[in-house]
This record gives structure tokens, C-alpha cells and sequence, in this order.
């Protein structure tokens, strides 16, 4: 037992690695165990990631050693004092993203085992589908520049390959083909900035680049790569290119993963800005140069959302939309960073109340994607200009949608209300004008889902949808999941920030916490 | 498609060449440039030549389909796992070098200076280079043959048929 | 001016193979276009990785007092080519499962994913 504790970073990306592994061999043999392997190892790594995130809140930063005898630290003896050795360093903000994809990768798995029941190609499909969550855990535990980097392709090709696997009419290959270049091109960028760090301060190490840190034109032009390559991961305005494309074409569970994903890209960009950059860059700029994106993301997510006719169209750009709330939050924070009287006064809650939307953003986003795609298994049809009246046959997808609509919005008392006001106080201490904006999107996302309530399920029973049921109990029970979560965030804020948010936030505004657990004892 | 007699006979006698050289590579792959990736690749070459000299239904098909190559990718990622948790077991971390300089299979230890380099040395590195060249070949083999499904194949009547006047002759007899 | 000239290639290649992949409209293009620059950014790493009369990092066979090139970007590199074989695989798959179902592979063509 004190194996599996003292090894836990290592056991969240060996256990799915495991179990993907196993997938092909049990498929060939002994098909009828792999729906029940399959939820039993998604179980067990949503399990080390919760264990995880638990020891990180009672014990402080993880730091865990790869591949050296037990105990030693990230130096070797003989290095010179330069860590080398590959490490994960969990801390708050990690286990708060480690809790995100955990909840929301178990409830998908319930979602697909029913979903994909008669598709074919599912050793496969559920082998990527491990491959991916192992690397989500991967890229938001790590402490290595350059594992961030393969653990970020990892994301990309089995993402793309998922997005495209219901070939028939092709549909699905053209917007995971647009989704691997846009990725692949992203992913190169941030190869050459790591490039550019290593060959400057001879080390891989996230913590020992932060402690040498100077600003130099290499080191800015490396910033401005990383940052156009997380927003691209992310997909903030203006390289949205590829999110909708590949978000409408996925299998819905799928979507829902995919929004994990692109967040644990969110967290690669706050990494990077907060801990590798901290002290050294003018904080104001770069503060206004991610504000500005956030508030782009924003407008344009929901302007171009309001006229759409394709339903997982139309949640995608919500979805690019939503990025645009917690860029805004994390944006004014970082850019108040500099004036510890105003990060105290707002520049704390603006932090927590983006950081918050990361986790209830991916919940009810998830939630709103099942349920969608519970509407798809069943009629076949995804244009809202063929559905309506489909309140009267599905009743518990309409309270699931009506649920996942309201948290969006940011109605109480769901979880979308608590992080949207925390956001509203504090930019509006910040600067009003944004504040107001924000407002302004929050009320035409609220008109959009509306909209799509009205035409999916309220009207008269349609003809054509007389024989359509309710969908099979684990899609359901995977949407429950999410929901308990929706509304259980939403009815306790207070616990919830004080438990989870508030040591993510100040992880990422103590710079020097990251450095010491890393470095500290170890010199 | 099939080619000529040269090369199919030619493609007989190198494949064998190209299987061993390949292994070479893994092999050696703490000691001179190689391991598993590369010499996976290499070997995955030996099947690309298989599959120019013969009739993909005949040869394959018949010989190992691809679902063959598919368990021997899996095998090889299993054994990489698998040695990277026995470290977990044996009370260290996770992919330690547990076989370095200890009597076991791959335990010799390195000898300082210029030498000639001792194959049995590097603990649990051979080990792990084996795995990722038995993972390398059997998925790019199976790349490789469900790429190769994908076209669109002549079949032996249409190959053995005498060939169509192609060549145009100009005024004196010779190709135009 | 010799020491920088790795540098201007890299810098060339890049604009290469960003011309190539912002205009060229045939995919199997695009995807060579994406080939270039990873390729250009393998030479980027291994020329950092540069020093002056150094050998090659080969333990066995280092004699005394000789620097050594550095060894940590060579792995970077390789497993970059990796991940690029795997990437280019996956494109390619995907251009052949497109050009059977649309028929062709022209980017301005496979518009099927209207706004």
C-alpha cells in the first residue's frame, strides 16, 4: 500500500498506459470483458489522479524523481548542481486540473461504452481514448519543459486520430485533418522555444530555467512562440482555426474530452507565464496582451455562435467563448501582479474566479455535450432547423440540457453563476469597460441557449421523432455524474474556492514555493 | 502489382540481410549510434520490400494478415511497461535501472577508457530498446499494409497479358 | 559568419515552409510543406548541441580531455522524428480516406464544413 502512495505520480500515467496497452490483446481473445476493462482502468487512473490532488492538499508540493534510486533528488551528485533528471512536480494548480479531467473522463467513459456499442474498430478506439487521458494527467503534472512537449503531441495525434473516427461521408477526416496540422504546427513552435531556453540555460528543468531567468530578445521572442501556441492548443481568438471544425465532427464524448484537453493547454500557458516568467517580465503588457485575447475570444465566440444551425457547431464556439472568461480572469491578475495592494484587493479573486471557471467550464460544457449527443444517437439528425418537440420522449436529456444551459449562462444557483461573479467584481475594480462586456456576452450566450432549448425540445411532437426513446442508462448515468458536480459547485462556492481554488491560485502567484520544492533541498 | 524476376529473386536473398541488420542496429543500441526506434524501422523495411516484389493478396494476405501485427505491437509495448513497473516493485522508481551493474542479465559493469564496448552492460536499457524495436516493426508494418490495402491493385491476368503497341515509330523505324 | 550559417539556413527552411503551407492548395503538398519545418526545427536543435572540435558523445570511446558535443539535443531531435513519422502517417491516412470520399484533395474544394 505505501508503494502505491509514495509512487502516485507514477501510477497516474502508467495505469491508463497500462490498460491501453492491454486493449488490443483483450479484444482479439476475449471480447466481452473489454466494456468492463475498459470502465475498471478509467476507474483506477481517475482514482490516483483524486488520491493525487488529496496528498498535494495535505502534504504540499509533489516532487517526484524519475528513474533514480528512491529518495534522491533532481541533481545527481555529479551534475555541477544542474537538475537534470526528469521530474513531475505536482502543486496546487496541477491537482486542481488533475480533478477536472478526472470527474470528466470516468463520466465520458460511462457515456461511450453505451454509445459506441455497434461501431466497429473499438479496441482502438478505446486505446486512444486511455492514451489520451494518460496524457492529460501527463502534461499537467510534469516539471520538464521538454516532457511538456512530447506529453502535448501525445494530445494532439490521439485527439486527432479520435475526432476523426466515424469516417462514413468523410465529414469527420476533413476537421480532424484541419485539427492535426493546426496542432502539429503548434506543437513545433513550442519545440523551437524550448530550443531557445535549453540552449541559453543548459537545462530542461521548469524550476532552475525560473531561477535563472533574465530578459533577454531570445527569451522574449521564446515567450511569444509559447504563447501563440498555447492560445493555438487553447483555441482563443484569433487561432480559433480549428476548435469548431473539430469539436462538431467528434463523437460527443469525445468533445467533451477534447475541452479537458484544450484547458490542460490553458494550463501550459499559465505555467509558463506565471512560473517560468514571473519575476522578470513586465507584467502590465503581457497582462493587457491576454486580457485582450480573453475579451476577442469572448465577442467572438458568442457572435458567431448566435446564427449557427448545427448544434455541436454552435456549443463549440460557446465553448471558444467561455476560454475567453478565464483568460480575462487570469489576465487582470497577472497584470496587477507587480502592486500587491490591488492583487489583494481584487487581483486574488480575479485569479480564483478564472481559475474556478476552468473546472466548472469543463463540468457543464461536458454535461451539455452529452446531452447533445444523447439527442444525436437517437434522432440521427443535427441541424436545429429539422428537430423540435423532443421534451415529450426524452425527459431526463431535457432536464440534463436544461441544467448544463442554465449553469452557462451563469444562473444561480449553478456553478457558472459563482465563478461569472467573481470574475464581474474584480474587473470591474480592475476597469470597468471589460466588466461590462463581459456582462454584455454572458446575456446573448443565455439568448443563444435559449434559442436551441426552444427549438430542440419544447414545441409539438413531430412525426418523424414518434418511435424515438429514451437513451440507455450508462449514457445517463455518466451525465448524472456531471450533474451532481454541476450542482453540488454551484449550492457550496465557498468550500469549493477555499478548498480546491485558492491553493491553485496561490501556487501560481507564489513563484518562489515552485522553485524551492524543486530545487530547495536538493542542492 | 508484381515486378520482374530480378527483382524478386534479388528481394529473396536481401530481405533475410535486411531483417539481421536491423536486429543489429536494436542490439547495439547502447553502445554505437541505433536503438529501438531506428532499428525498428529498418526492419519495418524488410516488409516494405515484401510487399513491392509480390501480390499483396498472395503474399500478405496468405503469409501474416494484419491483425498478426497488430499483437506484435502490442507484446512490445507490454514488455515496456512491464519493465518499467518491475522497477516500481523491486522498492524503487518508476523506470529505474535496476539491472545496471548487478550479476543479472544485462549487468556488467562499464569499463572506463577507450574499449571496444561490452554488449552485456546498461542494465535495464537493452531491454527496453528491444521492446520499443519489436513495437516499431509491427506498427509500421501494419501502417504499411493498410496503406498498401488502399490501392488499387493489377491482378495477375492483367500483368501476364502481352503488352499494348505503346512505343510510336517515326518515319525510319526508331521511337519517336 | 561560417558559425552562423546553420542559423541562416534554419531561418530559410522556415520561410519555406511557411510559404508552402499558407498557399499551396494540394494537401499532399501542404503536408511535404510540414515536413520541411520539422525538419528545420531537428536543425535548429542540433545546432545547438554544437562545440568546437568536439567528438562525438560515445562513452566507450571518449579519450581524456576532449570536449564532447552535447548529447541531451540529439535525444530531443530523435524523438521529435518520432513523433513527426507518426504525425505525417496520420495525415496521410487522412488524405486518402478524403480523396476516396470527396473525390479530390484540393483545399479549396473540401468545404464541406460550412460556417
Amino acid at each position: 500500500m505505501s508503494l502505491i502512495l509514495d509512487n502516485l505520480p507514477a501510477l497516474l500515467i502508467a495505469v491508463p498506459l497500462l490498460g491501453a496497452f492491454l486493449i488490443p490483446i483483450i479484444g482479439r481473445f476475449l471480447p466481452k470483458i473489454r466494456d468492463a476493462w475498459i470502465i475498471l482502468v478509467s476507474f483506477l487512473s481517475s482514482m490516483a489522479a483524486v488520491l493525487t490532488a488529496f496528498t498535494v492538499y495535505t502534504k504540499g508540493t509533489l516532487v517526484y524523481v524519475f528513474g533514480a534510486a528512491a529518495g534522491s533528488g533532481a541533481a545527481p551528485i555529479d551534475s555541477g548542481g544542474i537538475p537534470f533528471r526528469i521530474i513531475f512536480t505536482i502543486d496546487g494548480f496541477g491537482a486542481f486540473m488533475l480533478l477536472s479531467a478526472a470527474i470528466v473522463s470516468f463520466a465520458v467513459v460511462l457515456y461511450l461504452v453505451a454509445s459506441q456499442k455497434e461501431r466497429s474498430g473499438k479496441s482502438e478506439f478505446y486505446a486512444l481514448y486511455l492514451l489520451l487521458t494518460a496524457g492529460i494527467f501527463g502534461m499537467v503534472s510534469t516539471g520538464d519543459l521538454f516532457n511538456f512537449f512530447v506529453f502535448l503531441e501525445i494530445n494532439t495525434l490521439s485527439g486527432a486520430a479520435l475526432v476523426s473516427y466515424h469516417r462514413k461521408g468523410g465529414i469527420a477526416v476533413e476537421g480532424a485533418l484541419k485539427y492535426l496540422i493546426v496542432n502539429t504546427v503548434g506543437g513545433l513552435m513550442v519545440l523551437f522555444s524550448v530550443g531557445l531556453l535549453y540552449a541559453q540555460y543548459n537545462s530542461l528543468n521548469m524550476a532552475y530555467i525560473a531561477s535563472q531567468m533574465t530578459l533577454t530578445t531570445l527569451n522574449i521572442v521564446a515567450l511569444v512562440l509559447f504563447i501563440t501556441a498555447l492560445a493555438m492548443k487553447a483555441g482563443a481568438v484569433p487561432f480559433h482555426f480549428a476548435t469548431p471544425d473539430a469539436y462538431s465532427v467528434a463523437p460527443s464524448g469525445i468533445t467533451a474530452l477534447m475541452v479537458v484537453a484544450s484547458q490542460a493547454g490553458l494550463y501550459g500557458l499559465f505555467r509558463i507565464l506565471f512560473t517560468v516568467y514571473g519575476g522578470v517580465i513586465n507584467t502590465v503588457t503581457v497582462g493587457w496582451v491576454i486580457i485582450v485575447i480573453g475579451i476577442l475570444s469572448m465577442v467572438i465566440g458568442v457572435t458567431m455562435a448566435l446564427p449557427q444551425k448545427d448544434i455541436k457547431r454552435l456549443l463549440a464556439y460557446h465553448a471558444v467563448s467561455q476560454t475567453g472568461y478565464m483568460l480575462l480572469g487570469v489576465g487582470v491578475a497577472f497584470a496587477v501582479l507587480g502592486d500587491p495592494a490591488a492583487t489583494a484587493a481584487f487581483g486574488q479573486t480575479a485569479m480564483e474566479g478564472g481559475l474556478f471557471h476552468i473546472i466548472n467550464h469543463a463540468l457543464y460544457k461536458g454535461l451539455l455535450f452529452l446531452a447533445v449527443g444523447a439527442v444525436i444517437y437517437r434522432t440521427g439528425v443535427w441541424s436545429l432547423n429539422k428537430l423540435g418537440g423532443l421534451g415529450h420522449n426524452m425527459k431526463w436529456t431535457m432536464v440534463f440540457f436544461l441544467i448544463g444551459a442554465l449553469a452557462i449562462a451563469g444562473i444561480p444557483p449553478f456553478n457558472g453563476f459563482a465563478s461569472k461573479l467573481m470574475i464581474y467584481e474584480s474587473v470591474f475594480a480592475f476597469n470597468p469597460a471589460l466588466s461590462i462586456i463581459a456582462m454584455v456576452v454572458s446575456i446573448l450566450t443565455l439568448a443563444s441557449f435559449m434559442k436551441v432549448f426552444h427549438s430542440v425540445f419544447m414545441g409539438p411532437k413531430l412525426p418523424e421523432f414518434e418511435n424515438v426513446k429514451e437513451v440507455p442508462k450508462l449514457m445517463i448515468a455518466g451525465m448524472v455524474i456531471l450533474t451532481i458536480f454541476v450542482i453540488g459547485f454551484g449550492l457550496m462556492p465557498d468550500l469549493v474556492v477555499d478548498s480546491i481554488v485558492t491553493p491553485a491560485a496561490n501556487a501560481l502567484l507564489n513563484q518562489g514555493s515552485y522553485i524551492t520544492a524543486v530545487l530547495g533541498g536538493f542542492l | 502489382m508484381t515486378s520482374g524476376l530480378i527483382v524478386r529473386t534479388a528481394g529473396r536473398l536481401i530481405v533475410p540481410l535486411i531483417f539481421i541488420f536491423g536486429f543489429y542496429l536494436v542490439a547495439h543500441g547502447h553502445l554505437t549510434p541505433g536503438g529501438g526506434f531506428q532499428g525498428g524501422a529498418v526492419i519495418a523495411t524488410g516488409v516494405a520490400l515484401i510487399l513491392i516484389c509480390y501480390y499483396y493478396k498472395d503474399s500478405i494476405e496468405k503469409f501474416s494478415p494484419a491483425k498478426n501485427f497488430k499483437l506484435i505491437e502490442a507484446s512490445g509495448l507490454l514488455l515496456y511497461i512491464c519493465t518499467a513497473l518491475s522497477a516500481l516493485v523491486l522498492g524503487s522508481s518508476f523506470l529505474f535501472n535496476w539491472l545496471n551493474a548487478s550479476g543479472g542479465l544485462f549487468g556488467h559493469a562499464v569499463t572506463y577508457g577507450i574499449n571496444a564496448g561490452d554488449l552485456f552492460t546498461a542494465g535495464v536499457i537493452p531491454v527496453l530498446n528491444f521492446a520499443i524495436g519489436i513495437e516499431v516493426f509491427g506498427a509500421l508494418s501494419v501502417v504499411l499494409l493498410y496503406m498498401f490495402a488502399g490501392l488499387r491493385e493489377t491482378t495477375r491476368a492483367e500483368d501476364d497479358a502481352p503488352a499494348p503497341v505503346l512505343l510510336k515509330k517515326g518515319k525510319k523505324g526508331d521511337r519517336k | 559568419m561560417i558559425a552562423n550559417l546553420p542559423f541562416i539556413a534554419i531561418a530559410l527552411l522556415i520561410g519555406i515552409a511557411f510559404a508552402i503551407i499558407l498557399l499551396k492548395k494540394n494537401m499532399i503538398k501542404m503536408v511535404m510543406g510540414l515536413g520541411i519545418l520539422e525538419s528545420a526545427v531537428n536543425l535548429f536543435l542540433i545546432t545547438i548541441g554544437y562545440r568546437e572540435d568536439g567528438i562525438a558523445p560515445i562513452f566507450t570511446n571518449a579519450p581524456e580531455g576532449v570536449n564532447m558535443v552535447l548529447p541531451t539535443v540529439q535525444a530531443l531531435t530523435l524523438t521529435n522524428i518520432v513523433i513527426g513519422v507518426a504525425g505525417t502517417a496520420l495525415m496521410i491516412s487522412m488524405i486518402m480516406v478524403i480523396y476516396k470520399k470527396y473525390g479530390t484533395i484540393n483545399s479549396d474544394k473540401m468545404r464541406r464544413l460550412k460556417e
